[in-house]
């Protein structure tokens, strides 16, 4: 009889206070007793919806089914058959937009774990690995096709891991003096602590997928170059996360960070580490413009930097907010403060960052935010309507260093 | 890893030192005008440097490097035969030379470093090239043959007039602008202006009057340079544009200098503390 509960097994967590201060992984990954309880709430469907919605079509139903039975171990078997990082998705993907919302279990409470089963089981068997002397892993035999694959994000490697089992030759050629693209530059140590990263590489690397780092293909090496030293096909998964800007008076100004440099300095770099050299702003009150996933690691990386204040700025409301909801929820209560609406304007003087000319401003490089709050245009459609700005002089606000927000009441 | 193959100390101050770095995969394409990222160790920073030579036979490339915060200087302890973590390349765009005839290159100290290579390269294409290289004083100057060799005529000065003439690059091109209209002699169709950002603000004053086109080559400061994190804008005619992919070289006439500046002082108090806390006791070694 599967267990009917209708509520997840709740993720164990870091101390909220702690956790603000530290870069240690937030979530703390379910015990064997927990996971075996969640997976007893599957219903092993006889047509499992919730592969549909995997884009790797994890057999779902059958590792957990695997869970519930204590069989870690052949639970991971059956996740890697498809799946090459099971650690990084069971803690990144979001689930709650793929396999969970196909879940049956769903329709009346609230789906099954499914991303925490798959990250317990991943987070295991990685454990037990550790257990060992001497890692046996099995090599696919060389086909004699040789394969290029430009980029080490998850792209990449998921390309490279499938090709590999199927016996190509590949090789992936990453640009940046670490492997793993996003997952190493953008996504932060207490959401995805780097050594699980490292460790799904070198998985890939035991079964004989080699990585050329510091490598930039088009700059380094051309693609064509490639096919004439041997290369019969080649992979671009070279990202999509570049910077975009708003296009508003003063977003030069020095303290303006894009997300991909804060990130990447944190990140990447270690910037938050006393023995790294990497430099970085510790700023007191911070400004983050925009609510999906990016920008909550921001808003999580400002606190954790020693931010007193964070500000999360975002033109709809927050039932509209893009992130995921576990990173709203995470991010949220113990971290930022939040005004939904208020949104900086590129069309309006009133909006903008300026320099604020008031002596009560903290340092020189202290920028201000202007803000204009949004109506809705079509109150029905919220999510998919623009929203429009409302008369500036009732409905704006500046953040300045030195002065808090005020955000007024979203207009109807 | 990367090797040191050679270390040369390019002036009598010790200021500016040459590493030949094996490094195929930089080597094969490196071009005038480009840079390379380094880092030195799992602690480094991703520095940017601009390279003054390449080697694709052998595959290295040679950077110059001034000593001057905290990685530069420690770099200046690396020795020929070590390693360093990291070095990729090339970067950026290539100096573009399509066309012309006749330019001034005009370098500034270290500024020198770059300019070589791109001087040598239309010296080497036919493009009459004159060359004002700029010190602060004659214990810091570097490339005295190399540039007499990648030049039609070489123009040295010194702040102090210790080496070469007396005074600053800016006065020098004046001069040769001047000359040029006064003799009768065709114009320069370009100035390639590197070195400090403020020396190539004023290069840029001098030109601007006579509407010579005039390029500088930005180093802002950087992360990746490949264009994710956008660490590096630099204003180019009221619009942003990223100095790792976009440049670095820009048109002296329409970069926001002072917004550059500022940029470029942004990590100032940083930079300053950490340059104090090399230890002394291994000689700026990490864990020496």
């Amino acid at each position: 009889m599967a267990n009917m509960r209708l509520t997840k097994n709740e993720m164990p967590e870091q101390d909220p206070v702690l956790r603000a201060g530290n870069f240690d992984e937030v979530a703390l990954g379910y015990t064997p007793e927990m996971a075996i309880d969640e997976a007893k709430r599957c219903l092993n469907c006889k047509n499992p919806a919730c592969r549909t919605g995997c884009p790797v079509a994890v057999r779902i139903p059958e590792f957990i089914a695997k869970v519930a039975e204590g069989e870690f171990e052949a639970a991971y078997d059956i996740i890697t058959s498809t799946n090459s990082l099971p650690a990084v998705c069971g803690r990144v993907c979001p689930q709650e937009k793929q396999c969970e919302s196909k879940c049956v279990r769903g329709l009346k409470g609230e789906s099954v774990g499914i991303g925490r089963l798959e990250r317990f089981v991943a987070d295991w068997h990685m454990a037990e690995q550790a257990k060992l002397e001497k890692v046996e892993v099995e090599v696919p035999a060389s086909n004699g096709h040789r394969i290029a694959v430009v980029g080490s994000g998850p792209a990449g490697l998921t390309c490279a891991g499938d090709l590999r089992k199927m016996g190509y030759d590949v090789t992936i050629f990453e640009a940046l003096h670490k492997s793993g693209g996003v997952l190493v530059y953008g996504i932060p140590q207490f959401r995805l602590p780097k050594e699980i990263v490292a460790k799904e590489i070198d998985n890939l690397k035991a079964m004989g997928v080699k990585i050329v780092n510091n490598a930039i293909i088009g700059k380094s090496e051309t693609v064509d170059e490639l096919f004439e030293d041997g290369f019969e096909a080649v992979f671009i998964g070279s990202g999509a996360g570049l910077p975009q800007f708003l296009h508003i008076p003063g977003e030069n100004l020095l303290g303006v960070y894009t997300a991909n440099e804060l990130l990447t300095r944190v990140n990447l770099m270690k910037a938050y580490r006393d023995d790294y050299d990497t430099p970085i702003k510790h700023f007191h009150r911070v400004a983050v413009v925009g609510a999906g996933n990016v920008a909550m690691d921001a808003a999580r990386v400002a606190k954790r930097l020693g931010a007193e204040h964070v500000y999360i700025c975002y033109r709809r409301g927050r039932d509209e907010l893009p992130a995921r909801l576990e990173e709203v929820a995470t991010s949220c209560p113990p971290v930022s403060k939040r005004s939904s609406m208020p949104r900086p304007r590129a069309s309006s003087s009133t909006c903008s960052i300026t320099r604020p000319a008031s002596s009560r401003a903290r340092t020189a490089s202290s920028p201000a935010l202007s803000c204009c709050a949004r109506s809705w245009a079509s109150p029905t459609r919220r999510a998919a309507a623009l929203p429009s700005p409302c008369r500036a002089a009732s409905g704006s606000w500046t953040w300045t260093p030195s002065s808090s927000p005020s955000a007024p009441a979203p207009t109807p | 890893m990367y090797k040191v193959v050679t270390k040369r100390f390019l002036n009598d101050a010790k200021t500016i030192c040459l590493f030949e770095i094996e490094a195929p995969l930089a080597a094969r394409h490196a071009q005038a005008g480009q840079f390379v990222i380094f880092r030195l160790d799992e602690q480094g920073e991703r520095v940017p440097v601009s390279v003054a030579d390449w080697d694709r036979e052998k595959g290295t490339v040679s950077v110059m490097v001034q000593a001057a915060g905290r990685t530069t200087k420690m770099l200046h302890t690396v020795e020929q035969g070590d390693y360093i973590s990291d070095f990729v390349g090339p970067l950026g765009r290539a100096t573009e030379m399509e066309g012309l005839k006749k330019v001034c290159v005009v370098g500034g100290g270290v500024g020198c470093a770059i300019a070589y290579p791109i001087a040598k390269e239309m010296h080497k294409r036919g493009i009459e090239v004159t060359f004002i290289g700029g010190f602060r004083s004659a214990d810091i100057v570097i490339l005295k043959d190399e540039l007499k060799e990648a030049s039609d005529k070489l123009i040295m000065c010194t702040d102090d007039g210790t080496y070469g003439e007396k005074g600053f690059t800016t006065v020098f091109l004046k001069q040769e602008i001047e000359a040029n209209i006064a003799e009768g002699k065709p114009q320069f169709d370009r100035v390639i202006a590197i070195g400090p950002d403020i020396m190539m603000k004023f290069l840029a004053d001098v030109t601007r009057p006579y509407g010579i086109s005039t390029i500088i080559s930005l180093d802002p400061i950087m992360v990746d340079g490949t264009g994710m994190c956008g660490g590096c804008r630099v204003i180019v005619g009221g619009e942003t544009k990223f100095a790792c992919v976009d440049g670095p070289d820009f048109d002296a006439h329409q970069v926001d200098f002072d917004s550059l500046l500022k940029r470029a002082a942004f990590y100032k108090d940083e930079q300053d503390r950490a340059a104090q806390h090399i230890c002394k006791m291994t000689g700026g070694k990490r864990n020496g």
